[in-house]
């Protein structure tokens, strides 16, 4: 278990005031020009040297995304861009930094902005976070007032500014390309890449997208060195700590910040209470937000939760979003459930997705009666591999692995479901 | 379940004039982006004529919540430089955009796989019940309207409902209907979880940062 002197987020659950005399008691903004001065090379030395892998999804080296942004200066202005959109099903850990402590997301995005030649980020949050996005602009507006944003922000000679830009409702907009056209004022439909965000990204200037935890545990990485994150976690290449949020059948329910690599079974029995009516209970785990298939009981039983260990199970790490379901769980409803959101939140641009969510919502209805053939579940499996690949973002993707999942650890499920249903038509 | 936009709906209003209050936020919204990409305010201030609207629907009788007339669309539209077109395109992706009077409280159930592993349904059941409507619609007094949306970010919390700018949190069927009954009367109820726990920490207490657990008093 994670020791607490190595726990970055020490006001997750809000237990203290989140606003900038609080923060800096807890060691926000500490010597920050120190850090700055320490170099552009240094920071991304020390960030890739941390191992830190994106912390919204995809696991991209941090300190590598860093440094795809152009070296020299020209007439286009550099942007960060934070990813605040949070709304993978499952997932609730950026809220908490956003409400509880802005500051550290904000002192990161001086350190991340510096690094990457931007003078100017953007967190674009979900607009149903309406009190955390309150809560990020009172923090943005103590900061400037104490000198720590703006002009010579913090005192380090970087010139920084920070703005809050709200969403209004859809998901696709946790796509990095999507995020950038609603910032723009678009509808948040992906863009083809390339170009990547790096070479023509926000106001076709050079952008990074990171995510609210990525960039919110940066200034204690640097803080305390590379070095130190990196020895934490399993191995180099899933390294650190990690919010992990706890959801749906277990009897304690929460966000936690553990050790990358804890074992699913540790991480849910020392911080969830364990599973409703005991780890013998379990059916199937969601592991890393609503897109990652679902495990069976026997693997959740010795899998470790980072990046490399749910791939190797034909999941992923994701958002680190963990969903229990226990024996009583219609698993093909829950899963059907989520083919609803992926259907209702496609952006409708790429037919294989605009249409494919549809055809496999409606065939997963009609599975979770039964009112199906047996063949038809391989016709399902066709359409999800029809889709997955197909489009221009993951949203296609993450609609295809859910069902992907079901059919190939309860395949059995859905038969007995199809002839229970014959049986009862008969 | 959302109404669809209807530009010639005999409630759409003639005309749309942001108060002077709102001019000045508007005038503030877009000076946070560079010049010459003012289009990057469409989203805000279809946000601030909604706020608009939903100011003046709590006052009105019978009540109604914030929503946004095609009037306003075309008023942002002239302010931004942008085709009217466009800032319909904006207005009809995003989900909280409400294009139709909707109620004063607009109830917002979620029920994607987290909050329905843990009882979304009972909630929809007894929101239904107790304000005597079904999703999509709005109670005859203006107070209420009920919907369904997707995954609010808050899973463990669940279940859990958004109603205007609030997340009301671990609900129970008899709590959601206490819920209801408060607003019913104009009072404020607590927001964030009814089962009285801070943020996502764990109902029976933190498991971590026993430090700061003990300074704060909930160790």
């Amino acid at each position: 278990m994670l020791r607490d002197e190595d726990r970055i987020f020490t006001n997750i659950y809000g237990w203290e005031e989140f606003g900038l005399k609080a923060a800096q008691k807890r060691g926000d903004w500490d010597k920050t020009a120190s850090l700055i001065k320490k170099g552009r090379d240094w920071i991304i030395e020390e960030m890739k040297a941390s191992g830190l892998r994106g912390r919204g999804g995809a696991g991209f080296p941090t300190g590598l995304k860093w440094s795809f942004m152009p070296k020299e200066p020209s007439e286009r202005p550099h942007y960060l861009v934070v990813n605040a959109d949070e709304s993978e099903p499952g997932t609730c850990k950026d809220r908490d930094i956003l409400r509880n402590e802005p500051h550290k997301l904000l002192e990161g995005c001086l350190l991340a902005g510096f690094a990457m030649g931007a003078h100017a980020a953007y967190i674009y949050i979900r607009g149903e976070f309406f009190n955390e996005g309150s809560a990020v602009i009172t923090a943005i507006e103590e900061a400037y007032d104490k000198g720590l944003l703006g002009k010579n922000a913090a005192g380090s000679g970087w010139d920084f500014d920070v703005i809050l830009h709200r969403g209004a409702g859809a998901y696709i907009c946790g796509e990095e390309t999507a995020l950038i056209e609603s910032i723009e004022g678009k509808k948040g439909q992906p863009r083809n890449k390339p170009p990547f965000p790096a070479m023509a990204g926000l106001y076709s200037c050079p952008t990074t997208v990171n995510n609210v935890e990525t960039i919110a545990v940066a200034p204690t990485i640097l803080r305390r060195g590379g070095s130190w994150f990196a020895g934490l976690g399993r191995d180099e290449k899933n390294a650190g700590t990690k919010l992990f949020c706890i959801s749906g059948h277990v009897n304690q329910p929460c966000n936690v910040e553990e050790e990358m690599g804890i074992s699913l079974k540790e991480l849910i029995e020392k911080h969830a209470g364990g599973v409703r009516g005991g780890w013998d209970n379990l059916k199937a785990i969601i592991p890393g937000g609503s897109s990652t298939p679902m495990l069976p009981k026997d693997i959740c039983d010795h899998v470790h939760m980072d990046f490399d260990s749910l791939r190797e199970v034909n999941s992923g790490l994701g958002t680190a979003g963990v969903i229990v379901m226990d024996k009583s769980t219609d698993l093909i409803y829950a899963i059907a459930r989520l083919s609803y959101f992926y259907k209702h939140e496609s952006c409708g641009q790429c037919t294989p997705c605009r249409e494919g969510t549809g055809w496999i919502w409606r065939i997963m209805t009609r599975m979770v009666k039964g009112n199906a053939t047996v063949d038809e579940i391989d016709m399902l499996w066709d359409v999800t591999k029809e889709i997955e690949g197909n489009t221009i973002c993951a949203l296609g993707d993450a609609a295809a692995w859910p069902v992907q999942g079901l059919i190939r650890h309860f395949r059995p499920e859905l038969e007995h479901r199809i002839m229970e249903y014959r049986k009862m038509v008969a | 379940m959302k109404k669809l936009f209807e530009i010639n709906a005999d409630y759409q209003p003639e005309s749309f004039e942001f108060t002077k209050a709102s001019q000045k936020k508007a005038a503030d919204i877009i000076a946070l982006y560079p010049k010459g990409r003012q289009q990057s305010a469409v989203m805000p201030l279809l946000d601030l004529a909604q706020r608009q609207m939903g100011e003046e629907g709590a006052k009105a009788e019978p009540p109604h919540g914030g929503w946004i007339p095609r009037a306003a669309m075309d008023h942002i539209g002239d302010m931004l430089g942008m085709p009217h077109i466009k800032v319909y395109e904006v207005a009809t992706f995003y989900s909280m955009y409400n294009l139709a009077p909707v109620g004063k409280h607009l109830v917002q159930i979620c029920t994607t796989t987290p909050c329905w592993l843990c009882g979304s349904d009972e909630i929809v059941q007894a929101s239904k019940k107790h304000l005597g409507i079904g999703m999509g619609e709005t109670t005859k007094d203006g107070k209420f309207t009920l919907v369904e949306v997707e995954c609010l970010g808050a899973c463990v919390n669940a279940p859990m409902v958004q109603i205007n700018d609030d997340y009301y949190e671990d609900l129970t069927s008899e709590s959601m209907k206490e819920l209801l009954g408060t607003l019913a009367e104009d009072m404020k109820p607590t927001i964030g979880s009814q089962k009285g726990r801070k943020a996502s920490m764990a109902l029976s207490g933190p498991t971590t940062l026993e430090k700061q657990a003990k300074k704060a008093g909930v160790a």
